[in-house]
């Protein structure tokens, strides 16, 4: 892909970090570089971090050379101290060094944890630029199914199969659920990664910042399509949007609930396909596992189950744009804090 | 009862000709029918020479049916090493297939063959090769170091033994009848869900890990137990070698994890044979939990493997230094810091579930924290060095090969343990990289070093050192070579578990990497040479009981030990015990001895070890007339053993008396230190 | 620890460094006990899945529907009086009065026996109402927790049988008398595993 120049505060330090690297493999190592804000700032997040550990990784990586050499059983010049075996003031360094750096590295993991929390609306677009209040995000409802990725777009009322393309710099929100088996939702440039798992629903804000064709990717095994399970995201800017969107309506046909069980089916290397229209609760019905009539969704069985401690909230609390996308799940079910406390 | 498949019968259940692959005609079939041919001949070989060497008895009285630790030591050493080579031979699959397999070319093995491949690997390298290793070590060696004559259940450690061997067997025989999890080595549902994986692939992981991760509990409980009671007179806990002290934290961290597995597996194998829905996609199952309670025990393992290890450097480093190790209580404490941290983790293995900020940022910081305690030890062993006398026979070049790839693994660690990081890396090769970085690097260097440094105690006469050094280096190379490029390809965005690519920009670093798996086979190959030339020159190699002038009292005894390990327990009043010994001119008693009370050997651990298989193995392919006969079988020897109340014998002072003055149990030696 | 060790040495080094015997140790009590803590990570394991998927009852019957409060209660009353009365058959051992002893092991026995019964009668009846395990994730962690600690009990049942088939060939002797210990040790393990049931299970299941 693209190698287009870093243009943010940490660019000298990832000039710094990539020349050596670039020289070994071009300019392919999208990690360090990626084209989309959240990424970006991940990535910024990840080069500062491997530096202030730098700061001590490389001394002792030294010391353990130099010591080695200068205190080698030949070398009878150094000194040798048969009985030193304790010394508080060293035994003090030695702690509080690693202290320090992680001290350093857990306050930038801690800042950075929450302000690239995939389930935090985005404020900016870019390091300057901050999300102007008048732009609706883009919403895609995903799905991971075997081997293949769905995507809903329900502004748009349109769906798609192995491709995605969003407006550049306008802020999409995806809501990801997955039909049968769990799966990643990466694409490197635009976002750090996201699982999608049947009966739930993740969520991931993000950002692409330039117009490309970016690889897109489940990152979790999920059987034996896996390795397949591969797209292409593009990054357009809004007339180019504009005419993709028109292209899948005129091209694709209706994804019912007919096509849907056919789409249903396990296929490895699923070629990309458009639809023009859904059945407007589709999504809705894939996350609650009803899309069959007589399955009782999740969201009404949770209903009724109301009152149980272990009930979840009835919407995402921190999103205020849900409730105005018809297809809205009524229950939208973030997933679970780690089972064991 | 899950309904059966339409082929099942009641005599051979699920099984029928079509599951043994080897008939397939395809590649796949061919390479598992070379694979089988092979086993058979070099099998059938091992056993004619030992039928023809009428060495039957000999191998069930001396070693089957020992309870001796250092014969179980040795023993689980075997395992592991056998199992070395089968781990090492997917690793090999996998490397061939990635460097061959882009754009049009699939490659030679299709999806569901490399699946099993991966799966295999990680489950086989984590159970059979770094914990069989560790076990065997701890075995060995830490009895000794404490001044013990054995461990506190004598028994019980020979049916570990067997559990973990049956464990291994188990995973063995997939490969030839029927197929293996595609599942990874930790076996996420869906995918280890019935409805995803009907076949018996995932039955042979549960069942194999059920049966070694039982083994691997009672191991825990038997060396806790040993090190609370069975102190020489004087060791108080400070005084305790490191790599007892570490063995201590490991095995404590076995009882507190190893159930969860248990119980864990469990689930998952009630939702695969009675149909609940524990983890299943409907009916209120939740993935989550699964993944949470794997990595409750998974996390924590890391740290199992690794801990002894620690040990083993620290025992290293301060020998081959000539100097006591540099802070000594501050390494105990970092010790147990990483021990109760590490239980504090596990949520690292995915901060991507979306688990929310806070939880992440929490376990973001505890995940850091443990590299404080982790660090300090890097610096003592930095500062044992410093002031030093410091030889680098090859036990110490482990040790330096550790040193420098540990601390670069340690750097990627932390750097995937910044949360917003591990979201770009996390299921990338970057991770890939990492992690056997520190498993390479940390645990496979020092396992080397240890089977290095403990070898002569073990059989009187030290390893080559050319050999050696070409093992060092073929691994050490090999490393860099095999994970440099997946470092780098991690940071292209590419992920892990693939089977095929597109990207044909990718190919060169995938070729690199299986240069470097080739060169990691040179330091395979060279381990096994130099055992092969250290027996074949075992009389030129001898040496005494202390060859590199330990401080530790595994080397007060003869090399190897006699059964008793030591005639008279030893009284501890220092730290380095031995140092002490030797440095205040102490000579070996040769009057006075008496009676040594030692415990009988037993067929026990061997019937309930082939009972539990043959179980485990009718469950796998729902044979359930054998599956009952052989559990009702299991339970009735297990009483029977229980009628057994005369468990011990003694060897008579003479006879201590007469190999304390000729060390006849091993002629070669030199004889006692005095 | 006065005596200086140089001091030692000019006497009797060897002696200094040497023990004649090793310490008397018997690790079975300390083992079995480290065992029991192991077996609490179990149960841990099984609560948190029951915590975790407690109200998950898809469609399917809740706590309140199908779980039996009188029952229970007889239940518990049979389990907690049969740890009695295994304390009062320790209590003849300690006597070594061995006909009385193996008076209240049978005793307690054929408590815990009543125990499992009812508990197998329990489940059957719900799966007889379609409420079995594979009903719903609730109902899969109701019988995993309860059954297991139900399987504890009937190895503590086949135990006391050999035992008691031991004590009666042997004698109270060093061996056994420690194996009773154990099975005690297991016996009130069980007791308190069930408490947490009762009241986790059984009472919130029910009551909230």
């Amino acid at each position: 892909m693209l190698c287009p120049t870093p243009s943010m505060s940490v660019k000298s330090l990832r000039g710094l970090l990539l020349s050596p690297l670039a020289l070994l493999g071009g300019c392919h190592l999208v990690l360090l570089n990626p084209a989309g804000d959240v990424a970006r700032q991940q990535s910024d997040i990840m080069i500062i971090t491997t530096l202030i550990i730098a700061l001590i990784i490389v001394p002792v990586l030294i010391a353990i050379g130099v010591i080695a050499w200068r205190y080698r059983a030949s070398n009878r010049q150094a000194r040798y101290d048969a009985k030193w075996d304790h010394s508080p003031q060293l035994e003090l360094v030695v702690w509080a060094a690693p202290l320090l750096i992680i001290i350093a590295v857990g306050a930038m993991s801690w800042i950075g944890t929450h302000r690239t929390d995939p389930y935090r609306p985005l404020d900016r677009i870019g390091p300057n630029t901050r999300v102007d209040t008048a732009t609706q995000p883009l919403i895609v409802d995903v799905v991971s199914m075997r081997w293949k990725w769905l995507f809903f777009y329900p502004q748009y009322g349109i769906a798609t199969v192995n491709e995605l393309a969003a407006p550049v710099d306008r802020p999409i929100h995806f809501r990801l659920t997955s039909s049968d088996m769990m799966d990643a939702f990466f694409v490197p440039d635009l976002a750090g990664m996201i699982y999608t798992m049947p009966g739930m629903q993740t969520r991931l804000h993000a950002v692409i910042n330039a117009p490309g064709k970016y690889k897109g990717m489940s990152a979790n095994y999920s059987g034996a399509g896996f390795t397949d399970m591969r797209f292409w995201f593009y990054g357009m800017d809004q007339k180019d949007f504009d005419a993709w969107v028109a292209r899948v309506r005129a091209e694709g046909s209706k994804l019912d609930r007919t096509a849907y069980d056919q789409l249903h089916k396990p296929e490895r290397a699923v070629p990309v396909q458009y639809y023009s229209e859904f059945t407007p609760d589709l999504y809705s019905r894939i996350l609650n596992r009803c899309v069959d009539p007589g399955q009782i969704c999740i969201d009404q069985q949770m209903a009724r189950n109301a009152g149980h401690a272990m009930t979840m909230p009835p919407n995402a609390t921190h999103d205020g744009t849900a409730t105005a996308i018809p297809a809205a799940p009524s229950a939208a079910i973030r997933t679970a804090a780690p089972a064991k406390h | 009862m899950s309904s059966h498949p339409a082929n099942w019968n009641f005599l051979t259940g699920r099984f029928t000709l079509d599951s043994l692959p080897f008939l397939n005609p395809d590649l796949e079939g061919r390479i598992v029918l070379v694979t089988l041919i092979v086993v058979a001949v070099v099998g059938l070989a091992i056993l004619g020479a030992i039928t023809k060497y009428k060495k039957w008895g000999y191998l069930w009285k001396e070693w089957f049916t020992s309870v001796d630790h250092k014969k179980l030591g040795i023993m689980y050493m075997i395992l592991a090493t056998v199992m070395l080579l089968r781990g090492f031979s997917d690793a090999v699959m996998m490397r061939s297939q990635q460097a061959v397999a882009f754009g049009s070319n699939m490659g030679y093995l299709p999806p569901e063959h490399y699946d099993q491949i991966f799966s295999a690997h990680g489950a086989i390298m984590i159970f059979f090769v770094g914990m069989a290793y560790i076990v065997g070590l701890m075995n060995y060696v830490m009895p000794l170091q404490i001044g013990s004559r054995d461990v506190a259940f004598p028994f019980l450690n020979n049916m570990s033994f067997w559990f973990t061997f049956w464990g291994a067997i188990m995973f063995m025989v997939s490969l030839f009848v029927g197929d293996f999890s595609t599942a990874g080595w930790l076996g996420y549902p869906p995918v280890t869900e019935l409805a995803h994986s009907p076949g018996v692939g995932v039955d042979y992981y549960i069942w194999g890990l059920q049966l070694a991760g039982v083994g691997t509990l009672l191991t825990g409980i038997n060396f806790v137990v040993t090190l609370i009671k069975m102190r020489a007179p004087g060791m108080s806990l400070m005084k305790m070698p490191m790599f007892s002290w570490t063995t201590l934290a490991t095995s404590g961290l076995i009882i507190a994890t190893f159930p969860v597995l248990t119980a864990t597996l469990l689930l998952l194998t009630m939702d695969r044979y009675l149909g609940t829905h524990f983890f299943t996609a409907g009916f209120g199952g939740n993935v989550m939990l699964y993944i949470n309670l794997i990595w409750v025990w998974g996390h924590p393992e890391v740290y199992i493997l690794i801990l002894p290890l620690f040990g083993v450097f620290s025992e290293i480093v301060a020998t081959f230094s000539r100097k006591p190790l540099f802070g000594y209580a501050s390494m105990v404490y970092a010790t147990l810091a990483i021990m109760i941290l590490s239980y504090l983790v596990w949520l690292h293995h995915f901060f991507t579930m979306g688990s929310g900020a806070s939880v992440n940022s929490f376990f973001s910081l505890t995940t850091m924290i443990i590299s404080i305690p982790t660090g300090a030890k890097i610096f003592n062993w930095l500062f044992t060095m410093y002031r030093g006398r410091v030889s680098f026979s090859v036990p110490m070049l482990w040790t330096m090969g550790f040193l420098f790839t540990f601390t670069i693994g340690g750097m990627t660690g932390v750097m995937l343990s910044v949360a917003p990081a591990d979201f770009l890396l996390h299921n990338s090769l970057f991770l890939i990289a990492h992690f056997h970085n520190v498993i390479i690097g940390g645990v496979v260097f020092g396992i080397f070093a240890a089977i290095n440094y403990w070898f002569p105690k073990a059989f009187g006469f030290r390893l080559d050192e050319f050999w050696g050094k070409v093992s060092f280096w073929g691994w050490q190379l090999g490393f860099w070579f095999a994970f440099g490029p997946l470092y780098v390809m991690g940071l292209m965005g590419v992920t892990r578990r693939l089977s095929h690519f597109d990207d044909p920009s990718l190919q060169k670093w995938f070729i690199i990497a299986a240069f470097g798996a080739f060169l990691i086979a040179i330091g395979i190959l060279a381990f096994i040479i130099q055992i092969y030339v250290s027996i074949r020159r075992r009389k030129e190699y001898a040496v005494g009981n202390d060859p590199w002038d330990g401080r530790t009292l595994e080397w007060a005894t003869s090399s190897p030990p006699p059964a008793y390990n030591f005639a008279f327990i030893p009284r501890v009043h220092e730290r380095d015990a031995w140092w002490d010994m030797k440095t205040h001119g102490y000579k070996r008693p040769l009057e006075g001895f008496n009676n040594v009370h030692m415990p009988s050997n037993t067929a026990t651990g061997v019937v309930i070890g082939v009972l539990s298989f043959v179980c485990t193995f009718a469950l796998v392919w729902y044979i359930w007339w054998l599956a009952a006969v052989s559990f009702v079988g299991l339970i009735a020897y297990a009483i029977f053993h229980t009628f057994n109340y005369h468990r011990e014998e003694h060897i008579p002072a003479e006879e201590v008396r007469q190999f304390e003055h000729t060390g006849n149990w091993s002629p070669e030696t030199q004889g006692a230190t005095a | 620890m006065n005596t200086t060790v140089a001091d030692t040495y000019g006497s009797a080094p060897t002696d200094f460094y040497c023990a004649k015997e090793p310490p008397a140790h018997n690790g079975t009590l300390i083992g079995f006990w480290i065992y029991l803590m192991s077996d609490c990570f179990v149960f841990a394991a099984l609560f948190v899945s029951y915590a975790v998927l407690g109200t998950s009852y898809a469609g399917g019957p809740t706590g309140a529907e199908v779980l039996d409060l009188p029952g229970l209660a007889v239940n518990t009353a049979l389990l907690l009086i049969s740890s009695v009365t295994f304390g009062f058959a320790m209590l003849q051992m300690q006597k070594r009065n061995k006909a009385g002893m193996l008076m209240w092991l049978a005793v307690a026995g054929l408590l815990a026996a009543c125990f499992v019964g009812l508990e197998i009668h329990e489940f059957l009846g719900m799966i007889a109402e379609g409420a079995g395990p594979d009903r719903s994730a609730f109902l899969s962690a109701f019988f995993t927790l309860v059954g297991t600690h139900g399987l504890h009990v009937t190895v503590g049942c086949l135990w006391l049988i050999v035992l008691m088939v031991q004590v009666g060939r042997f004698g109270i002797n060093e061996a056994n008398v420690r194996r009773l210990q154990c099975l005690s040790m297991f016996w009130h393990f069980l007791d308190l595993v069930w408490v947490g049931v009762f009241s986790y299970v059984y009472l919130v299941g029910v009551l909230v």
